[in-house]
């Protein structure tokens, strides 16, 4: 178990490493920044003190050196753009973000898990037919389109919610959030559901195959024999079985919501970190796009290796050392 | 249709002799109507793709052929010239049903190489795997894990971050974020035909080692790979489109159908829903129709389907 989680955690640095060397070489080591920094009249002395200043003189391996250990004092550089640490850039956009993932997770989890309990229990309705080529449907297509369609129909059509932006915010622990207002709930309701809706459909289709699968188990056959209510029998013996898989999936997915709002927020011109990468790579406002990509992987190498060990310790069969990154 | 699959139920269950297998595949096939009716839809859109210049009323590359005085008309207004947009025209004026077919062309070529490429690349490292073992595979092994653990999105968007909008920029993001699931795939059948007699047989006979991977591994490993292939296909697509939306896939000469999407995005807030709305609704579509026949294919194609 411990040799399992060391094992790992070398593995999640060599990602990173490999990671902050890839996107290191690859953003800032091709193209000139000066060329965006310095103004065009510049002549050649003004040029070199600049790039000596920034320390763009040095060999390529030395300015790598320099940014890693300059990452590990949380410093990413500053934005070209806003003129400000780019890790701060990051962190002020990254509550409405985080907003936004947990209101999808929680749509997902409590929209899902019953529909995906009432499909698998029914199998043979017309509901849960509907309910399970629904989740195909959820899957398959586009996930920007599906935010179109929302806006079409609910914010210009029916006028019933706002198309885009974010609510009124509170300040609460020193975090903004719109949670809290009904305005900024009714800004809320649209990006969420388009974002929960990929994982809303796994959810479903998970709890339906685990339901039906669960019930053809010899211990429900046995409970239902000793006597027990059909609801005790659903509750205790049925559900906790099906959660496990469904927990595993929501941890797993955690990473690919914050990768995914990419697309919600900008749709919804949601002023999260996603809309900021976008707005970012078309500024070429490369120590942002950097610092996002890097915090991203960081994120999702962190969750997943926390879900890993999670699972391991509640399931023992599941060893650790088989996994990925 | 039904009474066709019936006969040839009856016939399988009275004869003794064994099915020939594409017989027995495409009588399993034709079992699902759905499945069938999204495969014609799916031809019948690649035809319109391929033929998009011939057939479509008007050339959106061509200046000539656009009126400027025709822009955002809604679907079913009459041209100047008596023609009919049944469709709607963008803010050019552009015809939309001849944007989203030549839209459809670009969209299922940047897919469709993507998807080659990456099923070429994926098979090549994972056949190599397969047949060499030890250190070899659990290096590809270990870079495909890493791969896939990272949603295919987050991957594009890096590379494109680095690398700029292009046509080949957008196919080589593709390829890298899709290449892995090719190689798993066909690594895993490859491992169980590497153990087969007729392989142990082939190396004996001091065949090179490139042709027994080619000619022997290859051929018999290769048929999960088009349940995948389908699959991948229609996220391609989807990538590409969502890319595209976003700004940061395709450049602007070439208006793939996330492109023209995003080009009607602005006017959807102003109920002039017909520039984005059917564009999408042909990716829709085309998608959906996609993963119907992978999902089918998978079915009909799995080994336990055949006791």
């Amino acid at each position: 178990m411990t040799e399992g989680i060391i094992r790992r955690l070398t593995q999640c640095i060599g990602v990173l490493l490999l990671m902050s060397l890839l996107v290191f070489f690859g953003v800032y080591a091709i193209g000139d920044p000066m060329a965006v920094l310095i103004h065009p009249q510049a002549d050649q002395i003004q040029i070199a003190e600049a790039s000596k200043r920034l320390g763009l003189d040095r060999p390529v391996w030395e300015q790598y050196f320099v940014y890693v250990a300059n990452l590990f004092r949380g410093d990413f550089g500053t934005s070209f753009v806003y003129n400000e640490p780019s890790l701060k850039v990051i962190l002020q956009r990254l509550p409405a973000t985080f907003e936004l993932v947990l209101c999808s997770f929680v749509i997902a989890i409590f929209v899902g898990i019953p529909l995906g309990l009432f499909a698998g229990l029914r199998p043979q309705t017309a509901s849960s037919r509907l309910i399970m080529s629904g989740s195909i449907f959820g899957f398959s297509v586009p996930s920007f389109w599906i935010g179109l369609m929302l806006i079409m129909v609910f914010a210009v059509e029916m006028g019933w919610l706002p198309s885009g932006g974010r609510g009124p915010t509170s300040r609460y622990f020193g975090i903004d959030l719109s949670l809290f207002s009904l305005d900024g709930l009714k800004h809320l309701i649209l990006p969420a559901v388009n974002l929960g809706l990929v994982l809303l459909a796994t959810v479903i289709r998970l709890t339906q195959s685990g339901t039906r699968e669960v019930l053809t188990m010899d211990y429900i056959k046995f409970v239902r024999a000793k006597g027990l209510s059909n609801r005790r029998i659903l509750r205790v013996h049925v559900l906790r079985n099906v959660l496990i898989p469904v927990v595993t999936i929501l941890g797993l997915e955690f990473g690919n919501l914050i990768a995914f709002s990419v697309v919600t927020e900008s749709v919804f011109a949601w002023p999260g970190i996603g809309k900021m990468l976008i707005n970012s790579i078309n500024n070429l406002d490369r120590p942002v796009v950097v610092a996002y990509l890097l915090l991203v992987v960081v994120i999702f190498t962190v969750s997943n290796l926390v879900v890993d060990i999670l699972c391991s310790v509640l399931d023992p069969r599941i060893a650790i050392t088989k996994s990925k990154a | 249709m039904t009474a066709g699959s019936d006969q040839s139920a009856i016939g399988t269950a009275s004869t003794p002799a064994p099915e020939r297998p594409w017989r027995r595949f495409l009588s399993n096939f034709v079992e699902n109507k759905v499945a069938v009716g999204a495969l014609v839809f799916f031809l019948v859109t690649f035809l319109l793709a391929i033929l998009a210049p011939w057939i479509s009323p008007q050339d959106p590359f061509d200046l000539i052929q656009i009126n400027i005085m025709d822009n955002r008309l809604p679907p079913g207004s009459p041209a100047m010239d008596g023609y009919v947009y049944w469709l709607g025209t963008d803010d050019q004026g552009r015809d939309m049903l001849s944007a989203i077919l030549y839209g459809l062309r670009i969209s299922l070529f940047v897919g469709g190489t993507s998807i080659v490429i990456s099923l070429v690349l994926g098979a090549f490292f994972g056949l190599i795997a397969a047949y060499f073992g030890g250190r070899v595979d659990s290096l590809i092994m270990r870079i495909v894990d890493i791969q896939l653990s990272f949603p295919a999105i987050l991957v594009a968007v890096i590379l494109i971050s680095i690398m700029g909008r292009g046509v080949d920029k957008v196919i080589i993001a593709i390829v890298v974020a899709k290449w892995a699931y090719f190689a798993r795939t066909i690594r895993s059948t490859a491992m169980v035909e590497c153990n087969k007699e007729y392989i142990e047989a082939a190396i004996g006979l001091a065949i090179s080692r490139l042709r027994v991977i080619s000619l022997h591994l290859l051929p018999n490993s290769v048929a999960p790979l088009i349940v995948v292939a389908a699959i991948q296909t229609a996220h391609a697509i989807s990538l590409e489109a969502t890319l595209s939306f976003l700004g940061i896939g395709l450049p602007i000469t070439q208006p793939s159908l996330g492109l023209l999407i995003a080009n009607g995005f602005e006017y959807m807030l102003s109920g002039k829903y017909w520039i984005s709305f059917y564009p999408g609704l042909a990716l829709m579509v085309t998608i959906v129709s996609i993963n119907i026949v992978g999902d089918h294919l998978r079915d009909v194609l799995n080994p336990r389907r055949q006791q």
